[in-house]
Protein backbone atom coordinates (compact mmCIF):
# COMPACT_ATOMS: atom_id res chain seq x y z
CA UNK A 1 0.00 0.00 0.00
CA UNK A 2 2.80 2.36 0.90
CA UNK A 3 6.15 1.95 -0.76
CA UNK A 4 9.26 4.03 -0.30
CA UNK A 5 12.36 3.31 -2.37
CA UNK A 6 15.74 4.96 -1.98
CA UNK A 7 14.28 8.21 -0.80
CA UNK A 8 16.55 11.23 -0.34
CA UNK A 9 15.67 14.69 0.90
CA UNK A 10 18.16 17.50 1.15
CA UNK A 11 17.56 20.94 2.67
CA UNK A 12 20.54 22.84 1.28
CA UNK A 13 23.56 21.09 2.74
CA UNK A 14 21.58 19.17 5.29
CA UNK A 15 20.45 15.71 4.27
CA UNK A 16 17.32 14.96 6.23
CA UNK A 17 16.54 11.59 4.64
CA UNK A 18 19.22 9.30 3.25
CA UNK A 19 18.43 6.31 1.06
CA UNK A 20 15.30 5.33 2.94
CA UNK A 21 13.34 2.28 1.78
CA UNK A 22 10.44 0.48 3.41
CA UNK A 23 6.98 -0.74 2.60
CA UNK A 24 3.72 -1.16 4.47
CA UNK A 25 1.08 -3.74 3.58
CA UNK A 26 -2.59 -2.87 3.18
CA UNK A 27 -4.60 -2.81 6.41
CA UNK A 28 -1.65 -2.65 8.77
CA UNK A 29 -0.48 -0.10 11.29
CA UNK A 30 3.19 0.74 11.24
CA UNK A 31 5.15 2.94 13.56
CA UNK A 32 7.84 5.31 12.47
CA UNK A 33 10.32 5.50 15.31
CA UNK A 34 13.36 7.61 15.79
CA UNK A 35 14.93 10.29 17.95
CA UNK A 36 14.23 13.98 17.33
CA UNK A 37 15.45 15.24 13.96
CA UNK A 38 15.67 11.68 12.63
CA UNK A 39 13.67 12.56 9.51
CA UNK A 40 10.29 11.19 10.57
CA UNK A 41 8.31 14.32 9.80
CA UNK A 42 10.19 14.88 6.54
CA UNK A 43 9.39 11.33 5.42
CA UNK A 44 5.73 11.83 6.24
CA UNK A 45 5.63 15.17 4.46
CA UNK A 46 7.06 13.56 1.34
CA UNK A 47 4.49 10.77 1.47
CA UNK A 48 1.65 13.26 1.76
CA UNK A 49 2.88 15.34 -1.16
CA UNK A 50 3.60 18.39 0.99
CA UNK A 51 7.30 18.27 0.17
CA UNK A 52 8.94 16.87 -2.93
CA UNK A 53 11.80 14.42 -2.44
CA UNK A 54 15.27 15.20 -3.79
CA UNK A 55 15.63 11.70 -5.17
CA UNK A 56 13.99 8.29 -4.97
CA UNK A 57 10.47 6.99 -5.32
CA UNK A 58 7.46 6.89 -3.06
CA UNK A 59 4.02 5.56 -3.82
CA UNK A 60 0.78 5.40 -1.88
CA UNK A 61 -2.04 3.09 -2.95
CA UNK A 62 -0.25 2.41 -6.23
CA UNK A 63 -0.04 6.10 -7.16
CA UNK A 64 3.32 7.75 -7.42
CA UNK A 65 3.53 10.65 -4.98
CA UNK A 66 5.45 12.83 -7.46
CA UNK A 67 3.68 11.89 -10.67
CA UNK A 68 0.07 11.68 -9.47
CA UNK A 69 -0.05 13.82 -6.33
CA UNK A 70 -3.77 14.55 -6.64
CA UNK A 71 -4.70 10.86 -6.74
CA UNK A 72 -2.57 10.29 -3.67
CA UNK A 73 -4.09 13.25 -1.81
CA UNK A 74 -7.59 11.91 -2.45
CA UNK A 75 -6.95 8.62 -0.66
CA UNK A 76 -4.82 10.02 2.11
CA UNK A 77 -5.58 11.55 5.48
CA UNK A 78 -2.83 13.43 7.24
CA UNK A 79 -2.42 14.68 10.78
CA UNK A 80 0.68 16.89 10.81
CA UNK A 81 2.84 17.43 13.87
CA UNK A 82 1.38 20.92 14.32
CA UNK A 83 -2.32 20.28 14.04
CA UNK A 84 -3.57 22.57 11.25
CA UNK A 85 -6.56 24.36 12.75
CA UNK A 86 -8.10 27.77 12.10
CA UNK A 87 -8.57 29.30 15.56
CA UNK A 88 -11.37 31.62 14.39
CA UNK A 89 -13.58 28.80 13.15
CA UNK A 90 -15.91 26.57 15.11
CA UNK A 91 -15.09 22.86 15.21
CA UNK A 92 -18.06 22.09 13.04
CA UNK A 93 -17.48 24.73 10.38
CA UNK A 94 -13.80 23.75 10.23
CA UNK A 95 -14.68 20.11 9.61
CA UNK A 96 -17.19 21.25 7.02
CA UNK A 97 -14.48 23.23 5.25
CA UNK A 98 -12.13 20.24 5.30
CA UNK A 99 -14.91 18.05 3.89
CA UNK A 100 -15.28 20.52 1.05
CA UNK A 101 -11.61 20.69 0.10
CA UNK A 102 -11.28 16.90 0.42
CA UNK A 103 -13.83 16.68 -2.39
CA UNK A 104 -16.66 15.04 -0.48
CA UNK A 105 -19.80 15.52 -2.62
CA UNK A 106 -22.36 18.01 -1.26
CA UNK A 107 -24.96 15.34 -0.54
CA UNK A 108 -22.58 13.33 1.66
CA UNK A 109 -20.82 16.23 3.36
CA UNK A 110 -23.10 16.60 6.35
CA UNK A 111 -23.05 12.88 7.01
CA UNK A 112 -19.23 12.82 6.81
CA UNK A 113 -18.95 15.70 9.29
CA UNK A 114 -21.37 13.97 11.70
CA UNK A 115 -19.43 10.75 11.45
CA UNK A 116 -16.07 12.43 12.07
CA UNK A 117 -17.51 14.25 15.08
CA UNK A 118 -18.93 10.99 16.44
CA UNK A 119 -15.75 8.96 15.91
CA UNK A 120 -13.55 11.54 17.60
CA UNK A 121 -16.16 12.26 20.33
CA UNK A 122 -16.28 15.97 19.60
CA UNK A 123 -20.03 16.35 20.07
CA UNK A 124 -19.70 18.51 23.18
CA UNK A 125 -17.44 21.11 21.57
CA UNK A 126 -18.69 21.12 17.99
CA UNK A 127 -20.13 24.63 18.20
CA UNK A 128 -17.20 26.23 20.00
CA UNK A 129 -14.41 28.23 18.44
CA UNK A 130 -11.29 26.16 17.98
CA UNK A 131 -9.17 28.72 19.83
CA UNK A 132 -11.26 28.14 22.95
CA UNK A 133 -11.03 24.36 23.22
CA UNK A 134 -8.40 22.39 25.12
CA UNK A 135 -5.29 20.81 23.69
CA UNK A 136 -6.77 17.33 23.83
CA UNK A 137 -9.83 18.41 21.87
CA UNK A 138 -7.66 20.19 19.33
CA UNK A 139 -5.72 17.00 18.78
CA UNK A 140 -9.01 15.17 18.27
CA UNK A 141 -10.20 17.75 15.78
CA UNK A 142 -6.91 17.07 13.99
CA UNK A 143 -7.69 13.37 13.88
CA UNK A 144 -11.25 14.08 12.77
CA UNK A 145 -10.03 16.19 9.84
CA UNK A 146 -7.65 13.40 8.80
CA UNK A 147 -10.47 10.83 8.86
CA UNK A 148 -13.28 12.84 7.41
CA UNK A 149 -13.08 11.58 3.82
CA UNK A 150 -12.61 7.98 4.97
CA UNK A 151 -9.16 7.72 3.38
CA UNK A 152 -7.51 4.39 2.63
CA UNK A 153 -4.23 5.60 4.07
CA UNK A 154 -3.74 7.59 7.26
CA UNK A 155 -0.51 9.30 8.14
CA UNK A 156 -0.40 10.49 11.73
CA UNK A 157 2.52 12.51 13.04
CA UNK A 158 2.63 11.99 16.80
CA UNK A 159 -1.12 11.49 17.23
CA UNK A 160 -1.11 11.26 21.03
CA UNK A 161 1.24 14.12 21.87
CA UNK A 162 -0.11 16.53 24.47
CA UNK A 163 -2.92 14.31 25.66
CA UNK A 164 -3.60 13.07 29.16
CA UNK A 165 -3.25 9.31 29.86
CA UNK A 166 -6.97 8.61 29.53
CA UNK A 167 -7.11 10.44 26.22
CA UNK A 168 -4.00 8.64 24.99
CA UNK A 169 -5.71 5.31 25.62
CA UNK A 170 -8.84 6.57 23.86
CA UNK A 171 -6.91 7.69 20.79
CA UNK A 172 -5.00 4.40 20.69
CA UNK A 173 -8.28 2.52 20.83
CA UNK A 174 -9.56 4.71 18.04
CA UNK A 175 -6.50 4.01 15.91
CA UNK A 176 -6.86 0.29 16.53
CA UNK A 177 -10.49 0.32 15.43
CA UNK A 178 -9.42 1.93 12.18
CA UNK A 179 -7.06 -0.91 11.42
CA UNK A 180 -8.09 -3.25 8.65
CA UNK A 181 -9.98 -0.76 6.50
CA UNK A 182 -7.19 1.76 6.70
CA UNK A 183 -3.47 1.48 6.29
CA UNK A 184 -1.83 3.63 8.93
CA UNK A 185 1.63 5.04 9.51
CA UNK A 186 2.18 6.84 12.77
CA UNK A 187 5.27 8.42 14.19
CA UNK A 188 5.86 8.52 17.88
CA UNK A 189 8.33 8.93 20.71
CA UNK A 190 6.25 6.78 23.00
CA UNK A 191 7.53 3.27 22.60
CA UNK A 192 4.62 1.67 24.44
CA UNK A 193 2.42 3.02 21.68
CA UNK A 194 4.29 0.91 19.17
CA UNK A 195 3.89 -2.30 21.14
CA UNK A 196 0.23 -1.62 21.74
CA UNK A 197 -0.94 -0.47 18.35
CA UNK A 198 1.55 -1.31 15.63
CA UNK A 199 2.10 -4.37 13.46
CA UNK A 200 5.57 -3.28 12.57
CA UNK A 201 8.12 -0.55 12.97
CA UNK A 202 10.47 1.42 10.84
CA UNK A 203 13.31 2.77 12.95
CA UNK A 204 15.24 5.65 11.47
CA UNK A 205 18.08 7.74 12.76
CA UNK A 206 19.76 10.70 11.08
CA UNK A 207 17.65 10.06 8.01
CA UNK A 208 18.89 6.51 7.58
CA UNK A 209 16.93 3.32 7.94
CA UNK A 210 18.21 1.43 10.99
CA UNK A 211 15.72 -1.44 11.00
CA UNK A 212 12.29 -2.32 9.76
CA UNK A 213 9.95 -5.26 10.21
CA UNK A 214 7.40 -6.65 12.60
CA UNK A 215 8.26 -6.36 16.27
CA UNK A 216 8.78 -10.12 16.65
CA UNK A 217 11.05 -10.30 13.63
CA UNK A 218 13.18 -7.45 14.85
CA UNK A 219 13.46 -8.76 18.37
CA UNK A 220 14.33 -12.18 17.06
CA UNK A 221 17.00 -10.89 14.73
CA UNK A 222 18.66 -8.88 17.44
CA UNK A 223 18.49 -11.41 20.21
CA UNK A 224 20.61 -14.54 20.14
CA UNK A 225 19.55 -15.79 23.54
CA UNK A 226 16.23 -16.51 25.19
CA UNK A 227 15.61 -16.38 28.87
CA UNK A 228 13.31 -16.01 31.83
CA UNK A 229 13.16 -13.71 34.78
CA UNK A 230 12.48 -15.50 38.07
CA UNK A 231 11.61 -14.22 41.51
CA UNK A 232 11.68 -16.48 44.56
CA UNK A 233 10.17 -16.09 48.02
CA UNK A 234 13.62 -15.51 49.43
CA UNK A 235 16.47 -15.04 47.03
CA UNK A 236 20.18 -15.17 47.62
CA UNK A 237 23.37 -15.25 45.71
CA UNK A 238 24.02 -18.94 46.42
CA UNK A 239 20.85 -19.93 44.57
CA UNK A 240 22.23 -18.35 41.40
CA UNK A 241 25.03 -20.91 41.50
CA UNK A 242 22.41 -23.69 41.59
CA UNK A 243 20.76 -22.36 38.46
CA UNK A 244 24.07 -22.29 36.67
CA UNK A 245 24.37 -26.03 37.16
CA UNK A 246 21.21 -26.78 35.24
CA UNK A 247 22.34 -28.23 31.90
CA UNK A 248 21.87 -25.87 28.95
CA UNK A 249 21.84 -22.67 31.02
CA UNK A 250 24.49 -20.29 29.75
CA UNK A 251 24.20 -17.32 32.04
CA UNK A 252 22.60 -16.38 35.29
CA UNK A 253 22.59 -12.89 36.69
CA UNK A 254 21.00 -11.22 39.68
CA UNK A 255 18.71 -8.42 38.70
CA UNK A 256 16.40 -6.32 40.85
CA UNK A 257 15.18 -8.87 43.36
CA UNK A 258 15.31 -11.87 41.08
CA UNK A 259 17.41 -13.78 38.60
CA UNK A 260 17.61 -13.66 34.86
CA UNK A 261 18.50 -16.99 33.37
CA UNK A 262 19.53 -17.23 29.72
CA UNK A 263 20.11 -20.02 27.25
CA UNK A 264 20.85 -20.30 23.56
CA UNK A 265 17.81 -19.59 21.41
CA UNK A 266 15.91 -22.74 20.47
CA UNK A 267 17.16 -24.70 23.46
CA UNK A 268 14.25 -23.97 25.81
CA UNK A 269 15.10 -24.71 29.48
CA UNK A 270 11.97 -23.37 31.16
CA UNK A 271 10.62 -26.82 32.15
CA UNK A 272 13.88 -27.82 33.79
CA UNK A 273 14.17 -24.59 35.71
CA UNK A 274 10.60 -24.74 37.01
CA UNK A 275 10.97 -28.38 38.02
CA UNK A 276 14.23 -27.63 39.81
CA UNK A 277 12.68 -24.82 41.84
CA UNK A 278 9.62 -26.82 42.75
CA UNK A 279 11.73 -29.81 43.80
CA UNK A 280 13.90 -27.61 46.04
CA UNK A 281 10.73 -25.95 47.39
CA UNK A 282 12.16 -22.45 46.99
CA UNK A 283 8.79 -20.79 46.51
CA UNK A 284 8.37 -19.62 42.91
CA UNK A 285 6.76 -16.17 42.99
CA UNK A 286 7.18 -15.03 39.41
CA UNK A 287 8.43 -16.37 36.12
CA UNK A 288 8.23 -14.39 32.93
CA UNK A 289 9.99 -14.45 29.56
CA UNK A 290 12.92 -12.13 29.23
CA UNK A 291 11.64 -10.75 25.95
CA UNK A 292 13.43 -7.68 24.81
CA UNK A 293 11.00 -4.81 25.23
CA UNK A 294 10.58 -2.20 22.60
CA UNK A 295 12.65 0.33 24.53
CA UNK A 296 15.60 -1.97 24.62
CA UNK A 297 15.11 -2.83 20.97
CA UNK A 298 14.95 0.83 20.07
CA UNK A 299 18.07 1.73 21.99
CA UNK A 300 20.02 -1.17 20.53
CA UNK A 301 19.01 -0.24 17.02
CA UNK A 302 19.67 3.45 17.42
CA UNK A 303 23.07 2.97 18.99
CA UNK A 304 23.84 0.19 16.52
CA UNK A 305 24.52 -2.13 19.47
CA UNK A 306 23.54 -5.76 19.66
CA UNK A 307 22.27 -7.94 22.46
CA UNK A 308 25.05 -10.16 23.72
CA UNK B 1 -14.49 25.95 -9.45
CA UNK B 2 -16.06 24.26 -6.43
CA UNK B 3 -12.68 24.24 -4.71
CA UNK B 4 -12.12 27.93 -5.37
CA UNK B 5 -15.52 28.65 -3.85
CA UNK B 6 -14.72 26.50 -0.80
CA UNK B 7 -11.54 28.47 -0.08
CA UNK B 8 -13.24 31.77 -0.89
CA UNK B 9 -16.14 31.05 1.48
CA UNK B 10 -13.75 30.18 4.28
CA UNK B 11 -11.78 33.41 3.78
CA UNK B 12 -14.91 35.55 3.75
CA UNK B 13 -16.04 33.92 6.98
CA UNK B 14 -12.65 34.66 8.50
CA UNK B 15 -12.82 38.30 7.35
CA UNK B 16 -16.11 38.70 9.15
CA UNK B 17 -15.33 36.72 12.30
CA UNK B 18 -12.17 38.73 12.86
CA UNK B 19 -12.53 42.51 13.07
CA UNK B 20 -10.52 43.14 9.86
CA UNK B 21 -13.47 43.43 7.48
CA UNK B 22 -15.48 45.61 9.85
CA UNK B 23 -12.53 47.89 10.52
CA UNK B 24 -11.76 48.24 6.81
CA UNK B 25 -15.39 48.90 5.92
CA UNK B 26 -15.92 51.42 8.70
CA UNK B 27 -12.73 53.36 8.07
CA UNK B 28 -13.32 53.36 4.34
CA UNK B 29 -16.90 54.56 4.59
CA UNK B 30 -16.04 57.19 7.19
CA UNK B 31 -13.23 58.65 5.08
CA UNK B 32 -15.29 58.39 1.91
CA UNK B 33 -18.06 60.29 3.65
CA UNK B 34 -15.65 62.95 4.91
CA UNK B 35 -14.14 63.57 1.50
CA UNK B 36 -17.53 63.53 -0.12
CA UNK B 37 -18.88 66.00 2.39
CA UNK B 38 -16.04 68.50 2.09
CA UNK B 39 -15.92 68.36 -1.71
CA UNK B 40 -19.68 68.81 -1.95
CA UNK B 41 -19.53 71.77 0.48
CA UNK B 42 -16.81 73.39 -1.59
CA UNK B 43 -18.75 72.71 -4.79
CA UNK B 44 -21.83 74.20 -3.20
CA UNK B 45 -20.24 77.48 -2.19
CA UNK B 46 -18.41 77.68 -5.52
CA UNK B 47 -21.72 77.27 -7.35
CA UNK B 48 -23.28 80.01 -5.23
CA UNK B 49 -20.53 82.44 -6.19
CA UNK B 50 -20.70 81.51 -9.84
CA UNK B 51 -24.50 81.72 -9.94
CA UNK B 52 -24.24 85.50 -10.36
CA UNK B 53 -22.49 85.11 -13.69
CA UNK B 54 -24.49 83.22 -16.33
CA UNK B 55 -21.34 82.41 -18.35
CA UNK B 56 -19.56 80.71 -15.47
CA UNK B 57 -22.76 79.02 -14.36
CA UNK B 58 -22.72 77.03 -17.59
CA UNK B 59 -19.21 75.79 -16.80
CA UNK B 60 -20.24 74.22 -13.53
CA UNK B 61 -20.41 70.46 -13.82
CA UNK B 62 -20.65 68.04 -10.92
CA UNK B 63 -19.16 65.24 -13.00
CA UNK B 64 -16.01 67.25 -13.61
CA UNK B 65 -15.75 69.13 -10.36
CA UNK B 66 -16.75 66.63 -7.67
CA UNK B 67 -16.11 63.08 -8.74
CA UNK B 68 -12.55 63.16 -10.14
CA UNK B 69 -11.12 64.65 -6.96
CA UNK B 70 -13.31 62.39 -4.81
CA UNK B 71 -12.01 59.32 -6.63
CA UNK B 72 -8.40 60.49 -6.30
CA UNK B 73 -8.81 60.99 -2.57
CA UNK B 74 -10.52 57.64 -2.16
CA UNK B 75 -7.73 55.89 -4.06
CA UNK B 76 -5.37 57.06 -1.30
CA UNK B 77 -7.71 55.57 1.30
CA UNK B 78 -7.64 52.28 -0.59
CA UNK B 79 -3.87 52.39 -0.58
CA UNK B 80 -3.94 52.28 3.21
CA UNK B 81 -6.70 49.72 3.59
CA UNK B 82 -5.85 47.11 0.99
CA UNK B 83 -2.71 45.80 2.74
CA UNK B 84 -4.98 45.21 5.76
CA UNK B 85 -7.14 42.91 3.68
CA UNK B 86 -4.33 40.91 2.11
CA UNK B 87 -1.66 40.71 4.81
CA UNK B 88 -3.26 37.74 6.52
CA UNK B 89 -4.10 35.60 3.52
CA UNK B 90 -0.95 33.49 3.18
CA UNK B 91 1.25 34.74 6.03
CA UNK B 92 -1.17 33.48 8.64
CA UNK B 93 -1.54 30.06 7.01
CA UNK B 94 2.20 29.65 7.19
CA UNK B 95 2.44 30.91 10.72
CA UNK B 96 -0.18 28.62 12.19
CA UNK B 97 0.87 25.79 9.83
CA UNK B 98 -2.53 25.35 8.24
CA UNK B 99 -0.81 25.49 4.85
CA UNK B 100 0.03 21.85 5.47
CA UNK B 101 -3.68 21.04 5.37
CA UNK B 102 -4.25 23.02 2.18
CA UNK B 103 -1.27 21.63 0.29
CA UNK B 104 -2.02 18.02 1.24
CA UNK B 105 -5.64 18.29 0.10
CA UNK B 106 -6.65 17.45 -3.45
CA UNK B 107 -6.88 21.09 -4.56
CA UNK B 108 -4.36 22.95 -6.69
CA UNK B 109 -2.28 25.95 -5.69
CA UNK B 110 -4.08 28.03 -8.30
CA UNK B 111 -7.43 27.20 -6.75
CA UNK B 112 -6.15 28.23 -3.33
CA UNK B 113 -4.76 31.54 -4.64
CA UNK B 114 -7.89 32.37 -6.62
CA UNK B 115 -10.16 31.47 -3.71
CA UNK B 116 -8.31 33.84 -1.43
CA UNK B 117 -8.07 36.56 -4.06
CA UNK B 118 -11.79 36.44 -4.82
CA UNK B 119 -12.59 36.68 -1.12
CA UNK B 120 -10.56 39.89 -0.85
CA UNK B 121 -12.22 41.19 -4.05
CA UNK B 122 -15.62 40.59 -2.51
CA UNK B 123 -14.74 42.70 0.52
CA UNK B 124 -13.42 45.44 -1.78
CA UNK B 125 -16.62 45.34 -3.82
CA UNK B 126 -18.66 45.61 -0.65
CA UNK B 127 -16.71 48.72 0.35
CA UNK B 128 -17.37 50.34 -3.01
CA UNK B 129 -21.01 49.27 -3.13
CA UNK B 130 -21.77 50.76 0.28
CA UNK B 131 -20.08 54.02 -0.67
CA UNK B 132 -22.39 54.16 -3.66
CA UNK B 133 -25.19 55.19 -1.32
CA UNK B 134 -23.55 58.62 -0.95
CA UNK B 135 -23.10 59.00 -4.68
CA UNK B 136 -26.80 58.38 -5.14
CA UNK B 137 -27.45 61.56 -3.14
CA UNK B 138 -25.99 63.59 -5.98
CA UNK B 139 -28.71 62.21 -8.21
CA UNK B 140 -31.37 63.20 -5.72
CA UNK B 141 -30.22 66.83 -5.51
CA UNK B 142 -28.61 67.31 -8.89
CA UNK B 143 -28.47 65.81 -12.32
CA UNK B 144 -25.03 64.27 -12.91
CA UNK B 145 -24.31 61.92 -15.78
CA UNK B 146 -24.30 58.29 -14.67
CA UNK B 147 -21.75 56.80 -17.06
CA UNK B 148 -18.66 58.80 -16.00
CA UNK B 149 -19.36 57.96 -12.36
CA UNK B 150 -19.63 54.28 -13.17
CA UNK B 151 -16.36 54.43 -15.09
CA UNK B 152 -14.76 56.13 -12.10
CA UNK B 153 -16.01 53.37 -9.81
CA UNK B 154 -14.69 50.79 -12.25
CA UNK B 155 -11.35 52.59 -12.06
CA UNK B 156 -11.40 52.41 -8.25
CA UNK B 157 -12.34 48.75 -8.39
CA UNK B 158 -9.60 47.83 -10.87
CA UNK B 159 -7.01 49.80 -8.97
CA UNK B 160 -8.06 48.16 -5.70
CA UNK B 161 -7.97 44.76 -7.41
CA UNK B 162 -4.41 45.43 -8.59
CA UNK B 163 -3.44 46.52 -5.06
CA UNK B 164 -4.93 43.29 -3.73
CA UNK B 165 -2.90 41.18 -6.17
CA UNK B 166 0.28 42.95 -5.05
CA UNK B 167 -0.70 42.47 -1.40
CA UNK B 168 -1.39 38.78 -1.82
CA UNK B 169 2.04 38.33 -3.39
CA UNK B 170 3.75 39.91 -0.38
CA UNK B 171 1.62 37.83 1.95
CA UNK B 172 2.98 34.67 0.31
CA UNK B 173 6.56 35.85 0.89
CA UNK B 174 6.59 36.00 4.66
CA UNK B 175 5.14 34.58 7.86
CA UNK B 176 4.71 38.02 9.35
CA UNK B 177 1.55 39.94 8.60
CA UNK B 178 3.21 43.22 9.51
CA UNK B 179 6.07 42.67 7.06
CA UNK B 180 3.69 41.70 4.29
CA UNK B 181 1.50 44.75 4.91
CA UNK B 182 4.49 47.10 5.02
CA UNK B 183 5.92 45.75 1.76
CA UNK B 184 2.57 45.95 0.00
CA UNK B 185 2.06 49.47 1.28
CA UNK B 186 5.51 50.56 0.11
CA UNK B 187 5.09 49.09 -3.36
CA UNK B 188 1.69 50.63 -3.89
CA UNK B 189 2.94 54.06 -2.81
CA UNK B 190 5.80 53.85 -5.30
CA UNK B 191 3.34 52.99 -8.05
CA UNK B 192 1.11 55.90 -7.06
CA UNK B 193 3.77 58.59 -6.81
CA UNK B 194 5.61 57.49 -9.89
CA UNK B 195 4.19 60.42 -11.83
CA UNK B 196 6.28 62.76 -9.64
CA UNK B 197 9.38 61.12 -11.03
CA UNK B 198 7.98 61.15 -14.55
CA UNK B 199 8.16 64.92 -14.59
CA UNK B 200 11.92 64.77 -14.16
CA UNK B 201 12.50 61.96 -16.64
CA UNK B 202 12.63 62.24 -20.40
CA UNK B 203 12.56 60.14 -23.57
CA UNK B 204 11.83 56.42 -23.44
CA UNK B 205 12.20 56.33 -19.66
CA UNK B 206 9.36 58.79 -19.37
CA UNK B 207 7.14 56.68 -21.58
CA UNK B 208 7.88 53.50 -19.70
CA UNK B 209 7.36 55.11 -16.30
CA UNK B 210 4.14 56.74 -17.26
CA UNK B 211 2.85 53.42 -18.53
CA UNK B 212 3.73 51.74 -15.24
CA UNK B 213 2.33 54.53 -13.10
CA UNK B 214 -1.03 53.81 -11.50
CA UNK B 215 -2.13 57.41 -11.43
CA UNK B 216 -1.76 57.95 -15.15
CA UNK B 217 -4.22 55.17 -15.92
CA UNK B 218 -6.50 56.07 -13.08
CA UNK B 219 -6.71 59.70 -14.14
CA UNK B 220 -8.57 58.90 -17.35
CA UNK B 221 -11.11 56.77 -15.59
CA UNK B 222 -11.93 59.33 -12.89
CA UNK B 223 -12.85 61.69 -15.73
CA UNK B 224 -15.13 59.04 -17.15
CA UNK B 225 -12.92 58.09 -20.08
CA UNK B 226 -13.02 54.34 -20.67
CA UNK B 227 -9.93 53.16 -22.53
CA UNK B 228 -9.09 49.50 -23.06
CA UNK B 229 -5.39 50.26 -22.52
CA UNK B 230 -6.14 51.19 -18.93
CA UNK B 231 -8.23 48.09 -18.34
CA UNK B 232 -5.58 45.87 -19.89
CA UNK B 233 -2.98 47.59 -17.72
CA UNK B 234 -4.80 46.76 -14.48
CA UNK B 235 -5.67 43.23 -15.53
CA UNK B 236 -2.07 42.51 -16.48
CA UNK B 237 -1.01 43.84 -13.08
CA UNK B 238 -3.46 41.46 -11.39
CA UNK B 239 -2.13 38.55 -13.43
CA UNK B 240 1.44 39.44 -12.59
CA UNK B 241 0.67 39.58 -8.87
CA UNK B 242 -1.13 36.25 -8.85
CA UNK B 243 1.50 34.61 -11.05
CA UNK B 244 4.29 35.74 -8.71
CA UNK B 245 2.31 34.40 -5.74
CA UNK B 246 2.03 31.05 -7.47
CA UNK B 247 5.76 31.00 -8.19
CA UNK B 248 6.63 31.84 -4.58
CA UNK B 249 4.45 29.06 -3.18
CA UNK B 250 5.72 26.56 -5.72
CA UNK B 251 9.39 27.39 -5.13
CA UNK B 252 9.00 27.37 -1.35
CA UNK B 253 7.88 23.78 -1.49
CA UNK B 254 10.75 22.73 -3.72
CA UNK B 255 13.43 24.27 -1.57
Amino acid sequence: MIQVEHLFKKYGDLTAVKDLSFSVEKGQIWGLLGPNAAGKTTTMRILTGYLPATDGKASVGGYDVFEQPNDVKKILGYLPENVPLYPEMTVRSFLHFVAEIKQIPVTKRKEAVEKAIAISSLGSVQKRLIKNISRGFKQRVGIAQALIHDPEVLILDEPTIGLDPAQIIEIRQLIKTLKGDHTIILSTHILAEVTQTCDGVVIINEGKLMASGSLQELTASLQEKDGVFIRLRDGGREKAEHFKNIPGVDRVSMRDDGYSIEWTRGNDRRDDIARYIVEKNWGLMEMRPLAMDVEELYLRVITGGRVQ
Amino acid sequence: MRNIWAVCKKEIKTYFTSPIAYVALTVFLFLFGMFFHSIILWFNSYSMQMAQNPYYLQQININQMVFPSLFHNVSIVLLFLVPLLTMRLFAEEKKIKTDELLYTSPISINQIILGKYFASLIVLSLMLLLSWILSILTFVYGNPELKPILVGYLGLFLMGAAFLAIGIFYSSLTESQVVSAALAFGTVIVLLIMNWIIGAAGGTLKEVLSYISFTQHFDNMTKGILDTTDIVYYISFIFLGLFLTHSVIQSRRWR
